[in-house]
């Protein structure tokens, strides 16, 4: 890099390195919109969120089923492989933990897909214990599909390619299978304050 | 913004796809390995707000493409076509 | 940059001098790649709006809200600043006087950019290829090149320009008033007999739809090219 473009700044962002910011992002304050590809467009009557794979009986909520779930909102930051990060975001969910309850899995890993043909993997570990929730609003507000609404994966404790949009279920497997971004480039788990970009990271 | 305003063209990134192959692609033709259309680079869709950039077929909104730029290399997969077909050059 | 001509109150052209140029082909476009101090970058495209002939290079910048490079462009960059640009890039949308069968050009808003540079390198190549262009913008004032596509189009020269406002009109105007339709087209466009050559060029959504129009026309599909910018192009 040689070349500076006199005058240029770029949109507002604060790289004051804090506890809150990990290594490389910068801070935001709009809400950008990532997508690959088209928006979803999903029935609510005909929409539902399953749990499968490596258990013994599958399950599976529908609209109704599903909100009438325990929820809560919860406060977080969140942070984007494409360095923006975004602090103390408003959602409301039910945390996997819940929709996790009573199910007896000798699995380790999990591959979370969407609508649309996205998929993620996580290891189950960083799916439980407090720090993931599958999430119905924004803000207070219903999630918006181009954020991801009806329903979308929050995973805050890594980049937010994790947090799947339009998710509609979890398949819990032995072992882990690359997803979408982890099978081309992206670092399998995604560690922002390891900065687990890429492969090889 | 709206599904239909995130979406551009394979016009879009013929600086990338010339950093790449080294030579002109948005006449290239690709045939999609799902639905079989074929269409030049420049008219597929092309999502660029991404952690990678995706390229899908008009017809059948597959994944033709998926290109991730990482600090010094590529990551490219191309299995989403069946064929890309460019001219030589001289 | 040597000049900054200002076209319309959000839309203003950049005349570059870039050494060793090769020079281009109407159509195509140039990456423009903004540094700043701390390393951060961000890159967008901007199309040609210059003729092959021209000897200086010239780009049209849309001065977007809540854009990041545009508002640099159109706002900071002084003459006799740098800007790191890459190209000419595209191969699939380029219109040269070669190609002699009936020109329709239809532009959304700064999709004119592009159809600009094709028209000029008609005038400046001395061509005789008819040529129509359906331009489609908000208001009067955001008609970019105004003076000279009337100039061209009243010059006798085989050219025609329908403008169509979707937004505000003014009093006593004379061109359509709402967004492109089927009978817009059907009487603009050159009648598909003629198998002409059409590009489209705009934001997505226009050049989806108009595109849509001119195969419902007859229009073949493989002689319509089409350029889409995002809405916020930045």
């Amino acid at each position: 890099m040689g070349f500076i473009s006199r005058g240029f700044k770029g949109k507002r962002r604060d790289n004051v390195s804090s506890s809150r910011v990990p290594p490389g992002q910068h801070v935001v304050n709009d809400f950008p919109v990532l997508s690959a590809g088209p928006t979803p467009r999903v029935s609510l009557d005909q929409w539902t969120f399953s749990i499968a794979g490596e258990i013994d009986e599958p399950k599976r909520w529908t609209w109704q089923e599903f909100h009438a779930l325990p929820a809560e909102t919860v406060t977080k930051d969140i942070h984007c492989v494409t360095k923006w990060s975004k602090l103390d975001t408003s959602w409301t969910g039910v945390s996997v933990d819940t929709l996790l309850e009573g199910i007896d899995t000798a699995a380790d890993f999990a591959t979370v897909f969407s609508d649309g043909g996205y998929t993620t993997n996580l290891a189950l570990d960083d799916l439980t214990g407090n720090k993931a929730w599958v999430a119905y609003e924004y803000d207070g507000q219903p999630l918006h599909p181009e954020h991801g609404g009806p329903v979308r994966l929050l995973v805050p404790h890594l980049y937010f390619w994790k947090s799947a949009k339009w998710v509609r279920g979890i398949t819990l497997q032995n072992e882990e299978q690359p997803g979408f971004w982890e099978s081309n480039g992206y670092h399998i788990r995604g560690d922002p304050w390891r900065e687990q970009r890429y492969w090889g990271d | 913004m709206d599904a239909a305003e995130a979406k551009v063209d394979g016009n879009a990134i013929g600086g990338l796809l010339r950093e790449i192959f080294v030579m002109e692609m948005t006449t290239a033709e690709t045939t999609c390995a799902s639905c079989g259309a074929v269409n030049p680079v420049g008219r597929v869709d092309v999502y660029l707000r991404a952690p990678g950039v995706v390229v899908r077929c008009p017809g059948c909104e597959q994944v033709l493409m998926r290109i991730v730029r990482g600090p010094g290399r590529y990551w490219i997969d191309l299995r989403g076509m069946r064929c890309l077909e460019f001219a030589a050059s001289e | 940059m040597v000049a900054l001509n200002q076209e319309t109150p959000r839309v203003a052209s950049l005349v570059l001098d870039v050494p060793e140029w090769h020079g281009h082909d109407a159509g195509q476009h140039v990456d423009v790649r903004l540094t700043a101090d701390d390393g951060y970058q961000a890159q967008r495209s901007y199309s040609i709006a210059s003729a092959p002939e021209d000897p200086r290079l010239q780009i049209t910048v849309e001065r977007l809200e809540d854009g990041e490079v545009s508002p640099y462009l159109v706002g900071e960059v002084r003459v006799g600043d740098k800007v790191e640009l890459r190209g000419p890039i595209g191969g699939y949308f380029v219109w040269k006087v070669e190609n002699s069968t009936p020109l329709l050009l239809v532009a959304g808003g700064s999709g004119v950019v592009p159809l600009m540079a094709m028209i000029r390198h008609r005038s400046a190549a001395g061509s005789k290829v008819q040529a129509r262009l359906l331009y489609s913008s908000r208001t009067a004032d955001d008609i970019i090149y105004k003076e000279e596509l009337d100039r061209i189009a009243s010059s006798g020269d085989d050219v025609t320009v329908a403008y169509t406002l979707t937004r505000a009109q003014p009093s006593a105007w004379k061109g359509y008033a709402r967004r492109i339709d089927r009978d817009m087209v059907r009487e603009v466009a050159w009648p598909k007999e003629l198998s002409p050559m059409a590009f489209v060029c705009g934001p997505t959504s226009f050049v989806e739809s108009a595109a849509g129009l001119l195969v419902d026309l007859g229009y073949d599909p493989l002689r319509i090219k089409t350029e889409r910018f995002g809405a916020t192009g930045g």
